[in-house]
């Protein structure tokens, strides 16, 4: 094989939660309580523009979860095979251009030249000038002249490939409404521009058609330039923003995943039984929230790192030492963050318990368990999306701040808080290197406002309170 | 009142014992002392007996829970964990891995602290009311919807941002404000007017989204309707009923946090080189100084408990409807 599979353990529990996901999809299809409220969200127009912007996300976080080791081109000898110690994922593959581009050091977006002054060699002399890049912008011959206008060209030949692309993309959606609502196509495209079809397909397609403008400049333009400019050892960073989406990813969902299951046993038990087991969950959880979160994840996390440093040997690759670390700080912070669940769900069971098909239940001697499995809990499984979307936003946001107090991702992974980290250091710098962080800051404020958006029309949907008014 | 006040405080003594439990845990059960002594003398080329040096030293070098070979009662009291973790219960946080006494360090750092906590905290409480009470008045129009927008934006720029972008922008382009520093007395102002000014943007998305719900719910009260249909002018019941009542959940929201403010804010701290209680927790985790960190993990859970037994009180003195047995 010319390569080894390597299953991370954040990407076991990725395929896990899809899988779990996909089961919820299959399970909710024929029932119409829970289908009611979902084709609210669909309706709603703001939440499918979200959708739309979540899904490329989910889609790159999703590529760069199928991780494997290449063999070692070469170092084949005498049938033994070597696999290289760096861990590759499907994304990386498909975007080996911007990988493999490295230059030497800092350079702007779109430039020709390096950020820096260098002595170079010019005929037999030594100049202190700014090197030419080695890859961005490479193919030009006279660079100050030329480089505006092929950056026009390109951008122009982008614009017709991404608008051919959505011409094509609106065409096949408009063609399949009309096979399946049986009427003219040109009558369905009419509905379409006037917002009149069922789903608000006009800003679904107006979303992914800017999401496809996007993607064609980026690939037109990234393979010419850097895009987002170079880092300080000249990675280029727009593909760090890119394999920074998974970091974030995972961490606003295995979190909750992590702590889903503790949440609910826990809260759901206080409340239906009472008594001494709500005395001692009431106390844990108290004494879990009264230690400050953050000091709290950075105790653990110094703890692992001694571990860690003490414990080389149990990981192949830096990607595994990388890949534990993130899926211990998903833990702890699970462990900080499933209280407010937990005391929601507490009240509510105790609420719910009260009602009289709970107690007719009871009176009809029905177990615990079944009564739990059968009457509480999917009465209370409101509750819980709402919360899981909710937190998503915040734990994303978390991230980054952690990686600055120093007690976040591995500093050797991918994400938007190390290079928010790395780029604050060189602030102080005339003129200022702002792309990084720049890069950074739009990708993850785009996830974060498309999260809190889609967030606010589940909560508006599910939420019994809400859909009264 | 008083006797609720007593049994509140007796119960927040089991929840200190769980917290002082979860950090001899972290500290020294899972990451023995020789682990730590080896962070900081670094890891490689560590002789044993430097080790051991800097273990005495510090204290660490005595068992975890029993010592067997004291005398007397010393066998339980000359253990780390009664040396380290139940003196916490005195205040008594002794020196830290630096050797530093780090209850003089705390007295020093919490001035600049509250410095800026204080501010934040209370102007932002008004300026969110302000907005969210607007934004109440005008719902269900376009000045409420675009407000709701624009608070989910605000909401959805990482805390970072408005600290890197504020100091670009107000100490760096328009020179206003040194960017980063401290000094005391007087000259402190310029020093703290960017990161209040800073902590109050960054709090104003989620605030006044949160407030601007409060009131909405108010005011679909009953009262509100009595109110309306008596015929007082919709501004007279928002800012007489509504802004009074909301002021129950507001109040109680905000006195839980209220001791939290001691503590200093993390990162905005460190981001202007301020020599508060923030900062100096990160620079404790960044130097890796489990002694520093012990103390502020429980200064911050006593506090929190203050906090939780605090709103418990206010709700009875702003709410007569409570009463506490």
């Amino acid at each position: 094989m010319p390569f080894k599979l390597v299953i991370l353990w954040t990407d076991a529990l990725i395929y896990l939660l899809v899988a779990v996901i996909i089961a919820f999809i299959l399970y909710a299809r024929g029932k119409e309580p829970l289908r009611a409220p979902w084709r609210q969200v669909a309706r709603s127009r703001m939440a499918m523009a979200s959708l739309a912007v979540l899904f490329v996300y989910v889609a790159i976080g999703l590529l760069d979860s199928f991780h494997f080791r290449p063999v070692v081109q070469g170092a084949a000898k005498g049938g033994e095979v070597h696999y290289s110690p760096e861990v590759l994922s499907t994304l990386d593959v498909l975007v080996a251009p911007l990988r493999e581009r490295v230059e030497k050091s800092y350079s702007e977006p779109f430039a020709t030249h390096l950020y820096s002054k260098e002595t170079l060699e010019a005929d037999g002399k030594a100049v202190r000038d700014y090197p030419r890049l080695e890859f961005g912008g490479a193919h030009l011959k006279n660079p100050e002249q030329d480089r505006w206008s092929d950056i026009m060209t390109t951008t122009g030949v982008a614009v017709i490939q991404g608008v051919g692309l959505w011409l094509v993309l609106a065409g096949t959606v408009a063609g399949v409404l009309a096979r399946h609502h049986r009427c003219a196509m040109v009558q369905i495209i009419r509905d379409m521009i006037a917002g009149r079809t069922a789903l608000p397909w006009h800003v679904i397609l107006a979303t992914v058609g800017f999401l496809i403008l996007l993607a064609a400049l980026a690939t037109d333009l990234g393979l010419k330039y850097h895009v987002f400019g170079t880092d300080k050892v000249g990675q280029d960073v727009l593909y760090q923003s890119l394999k920074s989406i998974r970091t974030g990813l995972v961490i606003g969902t295995l979190t909750t995943l992590v702590m889903l299951p503790f949440a609910v046993l826990l809260g759901i038990m206080a409340g239906y039984f009472r008594g001494w087991v709500d005395d001692v969950i009431q106390y844990v959880y108290t004494t879990l929230n009264s230690i400050p979160g953050v000091l709290l994840i950075a105790a653990a996390i110094l703890t692992l790192q001694v571990y860690m440093q003490t414990h080389p040997e149990m990981f192949d690759t830096i990607a595994h030492r990388a890949d534990m670390r993130l899926l211990f700080l998903c833990v702890i912070l699970g462990i900080t963050s499933w209280t407010g669940l937990c005391r929601l769900l507490r009240g509510e069971t105790l609420k719910l318990s009260e009602i009289d098909y709970i107690q007719a239940a009871s009176a009809f001697g029905v177990g615990h368990f079944r009564i739990i499995a059968r009457h509480i809990l999917p009465n209370v499984m409101h509750i819980v999306l709402i919360s899981v979307v909710l937190d998503f936003s915040g734990l994303v946001l978390a991230e980054a701040v952690l990686s600055y107090v120093g007690v976040g991702v591995d500093p050797t992974m991918n994400s938007w808080g190390n290079m928010i980290n790395a780029a604050r250091l060189e602030m102080a710098r005339e003129p200022i290197v702002w792309w990084s962080l720049s890069a950074a800051f739009v990708l993850m404020f785009v996830l974060v406002l498309a999260a809190n958006l889609f967030s606010d029309a589940v909560r508006d949907a599910f939420d019994p309170r809400l859909r009264k008014q | 009142m008083f006797p609720y006040i007593i049994r509140r405080i007796l119960y927040a003594i089991p929840i200190l014992v769980g917290v002082n439990l979860i950090t001899f845990t972290l500290f020294f059960v899972l990451n023995s002392p020789d682990n730590m002594a080896r962070m900081q003398l670094g890891m490689k080329h560590v002789t044993p007996e430097a080790i051991a040096a800097w273990k005495h030293e510090r204290g660490y070098d005595k068992p975890l829970l029993y010592n067997s070979e004291a005398p007397g009662p010393e066998k339980v009291t000359d253990t780390i964990f009664y040396k380290k973790s139940l003196a916490l219960f005195a205040f008594q946080f002794g020196a830290a891995d630096d050797g530093r006494d780090i209850r003089y360090d705390i007295r020093q750092r919490m001035w600049p602290s509250l410095a800026i906590a204080v501010p934040v905290f209370f102007i932002g409480i008004l300026v969110n009311i302000t907005f969210a009470l607007l934004m109440a008045f005008f719902r269900a129009t376009y000045i409420d919807l675009w407000g709701v927008v624009l608070c989910v934006i605000l909401m959805s720029i990482s805390g970072l941002f408005y600290i890197i972008g504020g100091q670009y922008l107000i100490g760096k382009f328009l020179q206003l404000v040194p960017i980063s520093g401290y000094q005391g007395g007087v000259d402190a102002f310029k020093f703290v007017v960017l990161p209040v000014l800073i902590g109050i943007a960054q709090g104003i998305g989620s605030g006044t989204r949160w407030y601007r719900t409060i009131f909405l719910e108010e005011m679909g009260k009953d009262y509100v309707r009595t109110a309306r249909a008596k015929g007082l002018a919709e501004p007279l019941v928002l800012f007489k009923h509504v802004l009074k009542n909301a002021m129950i959940p507001i109040l109680t929201g905000a006195v839980v946090v209220l001791p939290l403010l001691f503590m200093g804010s993390l990162i905005s701290e460190s981001f202007f080189g301020i020599p508060g209680l923030g900062s100096y927790t990160i620079d404790a985790i960044n130097s890796q100084d489990f002694a520093k960190v012990r103390a502020m993990v429980f200064l911050g859970s006593v506090l929190y408990i203050v906090g939780l037994v605090l709103t418990d009180i206010s709700y009875t003195l702003v709410d007569p409807r409570i009463r506490l047995g």
